[in-house]
């Protein structure tokens, strides 16, 4: 027994003890039991793998019956294997450092007690998320990750932009959601469990006696829940909205953690997937507009935060490229080296707008090099990492990526190579206009404590050599030999997009400044359709939204309830009373109208009779 | 007399006992009431075990002649799914005792002893097994929140208590003439004598009187529940209603519906329900789009509460309906769900408006900075009822929908869309109200929950999360009285699996 329950439960109560307490506890013990509970945490799984290394076959503990009626039978069960070790690592290793770096960045803030509290509570739920060794304790974490991203991002609670942006990621997720639970139910009645192991086993073991069409569903399904959570198209437009929350948040939960958590369940999935070809090439293509369009979206942004999320959605984009050509272990390796550089690469936008008291405007920075020199070190870090740059670690993962989309099908990874130029551009580019030139603004800018810079200085480490972490080939049992020929070529030329990438930025940005101004004239129309995030809000708003509210409104409160129904059950008590007023004519007195009815209803009757009679 | 009587008659005993003493003395009404509702509530957990050993028959039976003729019987019994029904109304009504507290000052006495006679009547619905005592317990229950909504209610009251008694008897009317069709054709009231001669062929309905039969009883339950298009008593009676009455009637009063759905319609008129019921799932899904979309641009918080229970009664409906173990145990899990999340819902709206004097949404905002906890509360709450996992709803919702997929997987793509609403409109009322700056009318009079308050909420969330992760201490009772029934319906035995025999293929 390895106790993994423990790993969730440190934070669990790191959460309790800061929710419950905090506001009366002074900030060093907070910041023991927030920061405490998420590096016991850490701790527990390094020690829970060492013991059950080398971790040939998945490692389950079960617990307790969660819910079991008919031929629904759900545990509360736990398992470990590669993947989830993988993960595990991540989670809480990123989570610790950016526990610490929080304790600096949160130190002015009000709420300090409850941002830690929602904190630790999103470390218990994405662990869940990880350990789970089925899909609907997989789902706890799945909504309990969804709960705290919504919590977090309307932390500043004040603000409507805020609480706006929380409730918009909540609901956009629900909609997921509903695809994952549907997805669920398809998988329940077709395998009789929800156990990955059961589910996997039987899939594995049956194969081809299984309705494709089925296998085809249930993927689909759970990819329209990936997208969700992973903010892929059409479903990612809750992401960049979530940059309102406090940016270890965005950090943590908006970069490194939870919004790979679509990429680890198809992953997961990928038996399932496996069986079916048509889902695994959707999830290629949605991948690969997601890349694209994000990628084009985030040349044209001047938010520093903006710019990043736009980023994670690309680059999430090509994490499902990855899977969805069968390279499941090179797109959970580009899980890990992002979760480095995107961490890195938010921290380190807040040391930025922590330098600049508040300012995320690209605009308004430049020349900041000398002024917060280690700030400009390590995100120069992260941004030759997610360039692509050799020996780099975006390099290593973003290479196995496009070699396996070339073996796939060559203008994907044409596709890919594209996208590798735009994102080595827009990173570099918010990199030029914020540290090079002269600075625009007029803030006091000062270097971040040691609290912070010490976490920027690990991840950098991270961003730079987490290359060699061989996760593809660590992964190889799970996945299988999926390894596409290594070629030379693809590599000089996906490292030559990127470098090609970085001098166009700083032709743009450093060299001719006046560039961009006039190639953006010169686009017009397009140009503003980017920069407008192609009106896909106003779309939606336009579409689903308004209709949708002022619709049940106006008619089904307004009308049906109101007049239809209500009119309906007020008529017929109008009715029995206009009933009771007639009746009282009947009963006038006069005998002579009696007879008058006498005769009448007599008639009636006969005819009544004689019709019945003559019918039948 | 048995536990079951015991637990039946003490609230009718505290009612009349409740009525002779001083009205000059309203603590002492309240300590006394709290004090029998306490006791009922203990005396109802002693049920469990006997029902828990054998939850598919009635554990506790009691069978006494009523009225020689016609022949009327007290008979009562409680199985697996009379059981958790009858905790949830005496677990409530202490709560609803508490909540009043300092809110009703007018009548006390009679306030009280209307609360207790209610509990009576409810726990006869949930206990009778003959048709023509569970119709007079139906009207014994209705006439307490009648003058619960008219007394005490709010300024438009007796508008809707008026039109809840009215919707009500329309009801109960046809529920009437149908009990009495069958005792003219059976010659009893006693519905397992009934069940025994159904089965025996002793007794039987032609198609089209098994049609109608179904359908008045349908009715009279349909507009309890209530179902789509019969809702519209709901609000009114929720809007104007005082918070205990708005708690019982949404916890209790509306699951008398379902719960005679379950326990007289479907074993009753098994070809009637299984005929009718694509139309009823069409009603129930419709219901719960319904319901949510309506519930979504309500400007009144307690207008807002009622429609989402609209939405939620048409998962229980849409759970019964699809007639698979796995669907019916979540409905009948569902509705304790309800009673629970629901019922905290009405109970936090009512705290509100006790500090601010309004239900209008907004006249509200920023009530975060001013009462944390009774926030953080609200927000637990909330999330309970938009289903988040481990909390109760999420166990309900997810076997109905289960079920729903298992019938026809549209039923659940299309009642798992009033999933999605429920998190616009209760996020939506939760920023309203409690997220942003505070006006100064609720920085002036909204303050957090003070010891007595925590008393009555605390219990509410430690339910909903026990319910939610440990639905087990309730499934397996719910589970075999369900399988009955369902047997009832299919005319096939269900295939029992022992918990162990499947946690092998888990």
């Amino acid at each position: 027994m390895q106790h993994l329950w423990l790993i969730p439960a440190f934070p669990l109560a790191g959460f309790l003890v800061n929710g419950i307490a905090g506001r009366r506890l002074p900030k060093p013990l907070v910041n023991t039991f927030a920061v405490g509970s998420v590096l016991l945490a850490f701790l527990w799984v390094l020690k829970v793998l060492a013991g059950l290394q080398p971790l040939e076959a998945a490692y389950t503990e079960r617990y307790f019956t969660w819910i079991q009626s008919g031929f629904v039978n759900v545990g509360f069960d736990f398992m470990v294997d590669r993947l989830t070790a993988v993960m595990l690592l991540v989670v809480t290793g990123i989570g610790l450092l950016i526990h610490i770096y929080s304790i600096g960045y949160m130190a002015h803030e009000d709420g300090y007690s409850r941002f830690f509290a929602y904190l630790n509570l999103f470390m218990f739920f994405m662990l869940v998320l990880v350990l789970a060794a089925n899909y609907l304790v997989l789902f706890i974490g799945w909504e309990g990750v969804g709960l705290c991203s919504y919590l977090l991002i309307g932390f500043y609670y004040l603000k409507k932009s805020a609480t706006d942006a929380g409730k918009k990621a909540f609901v956009v997720n629900r909609v997921g959601d509903l695809g994952f639970s549907l997805g669920m139910f398809v998988t329940m009645l077709t395998f009789g469990s929800l156990d990955f192991a059961t589910v996997f086993g039987k899939a594995q073991a049956e194969g081809a006696a299984l309705n494709p069409q089925t296998i085809t569903l249930i993927c689909l399904l759970l990819l329209v829940g990936a997208t969700g959570k992973s903010a892929q198209v059409p479903l990612y437009v809750w992401l960049p909205d979530a940059m309102e929350g406090p940016t270890p948040v965005s950090a943590l939960i908006h970069a490194a953690t939870m919004v790979t958590a679509g990429v680890y369940m198809v992953a997961r999935s990928a038996p399932l997937y496996n069986l079916s070809p048509t889902a695994l090439e959707v999830v290629a293509i949605v991948g690969l507009i997601t890349a694209v369009m994000a990628a084009t979206i985030g040349m044209t942004q001047y938010d520093i935060k903006k710019v990043f999320a736009y980023s994670t959605v690309s680059q999430l984009g090509y994490m499902f490229l990855g899977l969805g050509v069968g390279a499941y272990s090179a797109g959970v390796f580009h899980i890990m080296t992002h979760a480095f550089f995107k961490a890195l690469l938010f921290l380190g936008a807040g040391s930025v707008i922590h330098a600049l008291s508040g300012e995320q405007d690209l605009r308004m920075m430049g020349g900041l090099r000398s002024k917060i020199p280690v700030t400009f070190t390590v995100l120069l870090a992260a941004a030759v990492a997610i360039a692509g740059v050799p020996p780099f670690s975006g390099f290593h993962s973003k290479d196995a990526i496009l070699l396996a989309a070339h073996a796939h099908a060559p203008w994907m990874f044409w596709v890919g190579v594209v996208t590798a130029a735009m994102t080595a551009f827009y990173v570099f580019r918010a990199i030029f206009l914020c540290f090079f030139g002269t600075y625009r603004g007029d803030a006091h800018p000062h270097e971040s404590p040691l609290v912070m810079t010490l976490p920027l200085g690990v991840l950098a480490l991270l961003s730079l050599a987490g290359g060699y972490f061989n996760v593809p080939h660590y992964l190889a049992p799970l996945f299988g030999g999926e390894h596409a020929p290594h070629d030379e070529t693809l590599v000089a030329i996906s490292v030559a997009a990127g470098l090609a990438g970085i001098g166009l930025s700083w032709l743009f940005y450093v060299a001719a400044p006046s560039l961009p101004e006039r190639i953006s004239s010169a686009l017009g129309g397009v140009y503003r359709l980017v920069y407008n995030k192609y009106f896909v809000d106003e779309a939606y708003d336009a579409l689903i939204v308004h209709p949708l509210r002022d619709g049940s409104r106006a008619l089904l409160w307004g009308v049906m309830d109101a007049r239809i129904v209500d009119g309906a059950v007020n008529g017929a008590g109008a009715l029995a009373r206009s009933i009771g007023s007639g009746l009282r004519m009947w009963q006038s007195g006069y005998i002579r109208r009696y007879a008058a009815w006498v005769v009448l209803g007599s008639a009636a009757l006969v005819a009544v009779a004689a019709f019945w009679g003559g019918a039948r | 007399m048995n536990l079951l009587d015991i637990v039946l008659l003490t609230p009718a005993a505290g009612a009349l006992i409740a009525l002779v003493l001083p009205s000059d003395n309203p603590g002492l009404l309240r300590k006394f009431t709290l004090f029998v509702s306490l006791i009922v509530f203990l005396l109802s957990l002693a049920l469990i075990a006997p029902v828990n050993a054998a939850p598919g028959r009635y554990a506790i039976e009691s069978n006494a002649v009523w009225i020689e003729y016609p022949a009327i019987r007290y008979h009562v019994g409680v199985d697996g799914l009379s059981l958790w029904l009858i905790i949830l109304s005496a677990f409530l009504t202490p709560i609803c005792v508490l909540v009043s507290w300092k809110h009703i000052e007018d009548r006390v006495k009679e306030f009280h002893a209307f609360l207790l006679f209610l509990l009576f009547g409810v726990i006869g619905v949930f206990v009778a097994l003959d048709l023509f005592l569970f119709f007079v317990f139906w009207e014994v229950s209705l006439v307490p929140m009648y003058f619960l909504i008219g007394i005490w209610g709010h300024d438009r009251r007796i508008y809707a208590a008026v039109k809840f008694f009215l919707y009500t008897m329309a009801g109960s009317a046809m529920m009437l003439a149908a009990m009495i069709w069958i005792y003219n054709r059976a010659g009893t009231f006693d519905l397992p004598l009934l069940l025994d001669m159904l089965r025996t062929r002793q007794l039987a309905f032609s198609a089209q009187e098994g049609f109608w039969l179904f359908l008045a009883f349908f009715i009279a339950f349909a507009i309890k529940v209530p179902l789509f298009p019969l809702h519209t008593w709901l609000p009114d009676a929720h809007g104007e209603a005082p918070t205990a009455g708005s708690v019982m009637l949404a916890s209790v009063l509306l699951k008398l519906g379902t719960y005679g759905l379950v326990r007289v319609s479907l074993p009753l008129f098994p070809d009637a329900a299984r005929d009718n019921a694509p139309w009823i799932i069409a009603l129930a899904i419709a219901g719960i789009i319904y319901g949510a979309l309506v519930a979504m641009v309500q400007p009144n918080m307690k207008r807002l509460v009622a429609y989402s229970s609209v939405s939620h009664l048409g998962f229980v409906v849409l759970g019964i309906f699809t007639f698979t173990q796995v669907g019916l145990d979540g409905a009948v899990y569902q509705m304790l769900n309800h009673g629970i999340s629901t019922g905290a819902l009405f109970i936090l709206v009512g705290l509100l408006y006790e500090r601010r004097h309004s239900l209008e949404i907004a006249d509200y905002g920023g009530v975060g900075s001013v009462a944390p906890w009774l926030s953080t509360v609200f927000v637990i709450t909330s999330l309970a009822s938009i289903g988040l996992p481990l909390l109760n709803n999420f166990v309900g919702e997810f076997l109905v929908l289960q079920g729903a997929a298992q019938a026809k997987l549209l039923y659940a793509v299309l009642a798992g869309t009033g999933v999605i609403l429920s998190a616009v409109y209760m996020l939506w009322l939760v920023q309203r109200a409690f997220y942003g700056p505070t006006p100064d009318a609720v920085k002036h009079h909204v303050t957090d929950m003070n010891g007595r308050e925590w008393a009555l909420v605390l219990p509410l969330v430690v339910m909903m999360v026990w319910m939610g992760v440990g639905p087990q201490t309730f499934l397996p009772s719910i589970s075999a009285p369900n399988r009955q029934v369902l047997e009832l319906v299919s005319g096939k035995p269900q295939i029992e699996k022992s918990a162990q025999e499947v946690a092998h293929v888990r």
